[in-house]
């Protein structure tokens, strides 16, 4: 009698995590009283001294403190105090901006380059010298010229988002089957109604899936530029908690993050599903 | 002939490079209307082109193709294209495709105009009920019945077909034959079709042109299928003329194909020879001694 591949896939998986936690647990507890000191100097050298407590958190302070934020995800006590929620909504909210204007600007100039060799041949130099640029290195660029540290932030998601969907648009409409082209040509079919009704749903496949590494990517790249930008989102919040030396925050940010990006991928994934075809 | 609905008029294909190749020149070809010719040759010799070039889907270097009095410029929903792959839209259903068609055909049509006559057509090459199904979940043979249907569905002036079913089994073959055969007696409909089988040719056309190898071919011989029109598949190699045809085919084909140009210098490409074959038409002894390698090799 075997269980399915999914159920025994799902029991390994329970058992790393448990070995994974236990190990944590194991590595940060307290190994009792570490030397003789008198009470008032134990208080002030705090447990990391006195009860030989590493200044790890351990997996249940994370657990704790994850519960604490998750149930009050949207409180506001300032500047530098936010709920996750918040500061979760505020990086998405900068990523979906420069995401959806890179959208709108690489997916009709992917097609412009993809139908045409002569633009294709033209914008090639610049396209892979643009493209290998770390985004970030665009950032004082963008401070200096749009004077916004927000702004900035969002030209930089645009930025490092335009290049996977440029590309991957241009190689699919590129790439669309001759056969399928003269099908329409047969059919007397005009330039447009062709892009829209054969070359859209030929090349959607391949510019889904540029959409998403450039939401992948964007992600990345969010917490490095929020570090850098400050103010709000959730890479602030990780170097905001940082500064204060709350260890036990930085994780569970680094948790939600993964947590956020593995969701934006699933949903690309969904759509991508929708416009495949098997042939 | 006298009415010419389909006129190839000297056109020739080269290609330019470092070494410019000629396909073929001063092609020189009439068609009647509702005739039914079938192209023959190896591959290579320039048949796919002759007939994108009455597609309007690629131009001619020189000459030009006349259709019911007007010049080609470029494709046209008068001339149906049935593709060898079929090339079927994969993210469309049999319907979404033919309906593709009429709707490009027919522009005002609405909605339920256009999925009638598309459902029309889909019934008559046998796929009513599979019409939501897309192309994914169609096996050849009807992937190929749809790409007919598309094609009918416009009611086109002529149909061209490039090796249709060249990619189905035997059978399936057969059967789809049939069906076109069946369609295109009972419309009328002038047909181009390239092919490679002979008898294929023999039980569809009504006209076999044969075509000699490229590059530098030359269309050699339209031979005039002598069978009666209400011919049966069945019945085919029954009839007294039907080796002599299928023996002059294959003959071309095997040897007179190569050797042609070299053997003809007097070969006038705008008078094609028609030839009509007869009970006592010796075309196997002719061309016996040409290979004349082969036979010892089986006597030993």
């Amino acid at each position: 009698m075997t269980a399915s591949l999914r159920l025994r896939a799902a029991v390994v998986s329970i058992v790393l995590l448990a070995v994974f936690l236990g190990a944590w647990h194991l590595a940060t507890r307290s190994t009792g009283t570490a030397a003789n000191m008198s009470p008032e100097y134990a208080k002030l050298m705090g447990m990391t001294a006195t009860q030989g407590k590493s200044a790890m958190p351990g997996p249940l302070d994370v657990g704790a403190k994850l519960w604490e934020h998750l149930k009050r995800p949207f409180y506001d006590n300032g500047p530098n105090d936010k709920g996750l929620g918040i500061q979760l909504a505020f990086s998405l909210g900068r990523v979906m901006l420069g995401y959806l204007i890179a959208v709108a600007i690489a997916i009709p100039l992917g097609f412009l380059i993809g139908m045409s060799p002569l633009m294709s041949k033209a914008l090639d130099p610049f396209i892979q010298i643009m493209k290998p640029i770390s985004p970030l290195a665009w950032m004082p660029l963008a401070l200096y010229t749009i004077k916004d540290s927000s702004l900035s932030a969002i030209f930089v998601i645009f930025i490092c988002s335009v290049w996977p969907m440029l590309i991957n648009t241009a190689f699919g409409v590129a790439s669309v089957r001759k056969e399928w082209i003269n099908v329409a040509r047969t059919l007397e079919v005009g330039n447009v109604r062709r892009a829209f009704t054969v070359i859209l749903p030929a090349a959607a496949p391949t510019i889904l899936t540029g959409m998403r590494i450039s939401i992948g990517i964007a992600w990345l790249v969010i917490v490095a530029a929020e570090m850098l930008v400050g103010g709000t989102g959730i890479g602030y919040f990780v170097w905001n908690e940082w500064n204060n030396l709350s260890i036990t925050n930085v994780i569970i940010a680094i948790l939600l993050i993964g947590v956020v990006g593995m969701v934006l991928d699933q949903i690309l994934a969904r759509v991508s599903r929708l416009v495949t075809f098997p042939e | 002939m006298t009415d010419k609905f389909i006129s190839i008029e000297g056109i020739a294909k080269r290609y330019d490079g470092a070494r410019s190749t000629t396909i073929f020149e001063n092609l020189w070809l009439g068609m009647a209307r509702g005739e039914f010719v079938c192209v023959i040759g190896h591959s290579g010799c320039g048949k796919t082109t002759v007939l994108n070039i009455l597609a309007g889907l690629d131009v001619p270097s020189e000459g030009a193709v006349i259709v019911d009095g007007q010049a080609i410029e470029g494709p046209s929903l008068d001339r149906a294209v049935i593709f060898q792959s079929h090339a079927l839209l994969p993210w469309r259903t049999v319907l979404g495709n033919v309906a593709y068609a009429i709707s490009s055909k027919w522009r005002r049509w609405d909605r339920a105009k256009v999925k009638a006559h598309a459902l029309k057509y889909i019934e008559l090459v046998g796929l009513a009920g599979s019409e939501h199904k897309r192309p994914s979940e169609l096996s050849g043979g009807m992937k190929q019945r749809v790409g007919i249907a598309r094609a009918l569905s416009i009611t086109p002036k002529i149909m061209l077909m490039d090796e249709p079913f060249s990619a189905l089994d035997a059978l399936t073959r057969g059967t789809l034959q049939d069906e076109v055969r069946r369609i295109c007696v009972e419309t009328g409909q002038t047909v181009f079709m390239i092919t490679h089988d002979v008898d294929e040719a023999i039980y569809l056309a009504d006209k076999i042109v044969l075509m000699t190898n490229g590059p530098g071919a030359v269309l050699a011989e339209i031979v005039e299928n002598p069978l009666p029109k209400d011919r049966l598949r069945g019945d085919l190699h029954r009839h007294p003329l039907y080796y002599a045809l299928r023996n002059h085919i294959i003959d071309f084909l095997v040897s007179r194909s190569k050797i042609f140009t070299a053997e003809t210098p007097d070969h006038d490409p705008r008078k094609v020879p028609v030839v009509k074959i007869g009970r006592t038409e010796p075309t196997i002894v002719a061309s016996k001694p040409v290979d004349s390698d082969a036979p010892q090799a089986v006597a030993r």
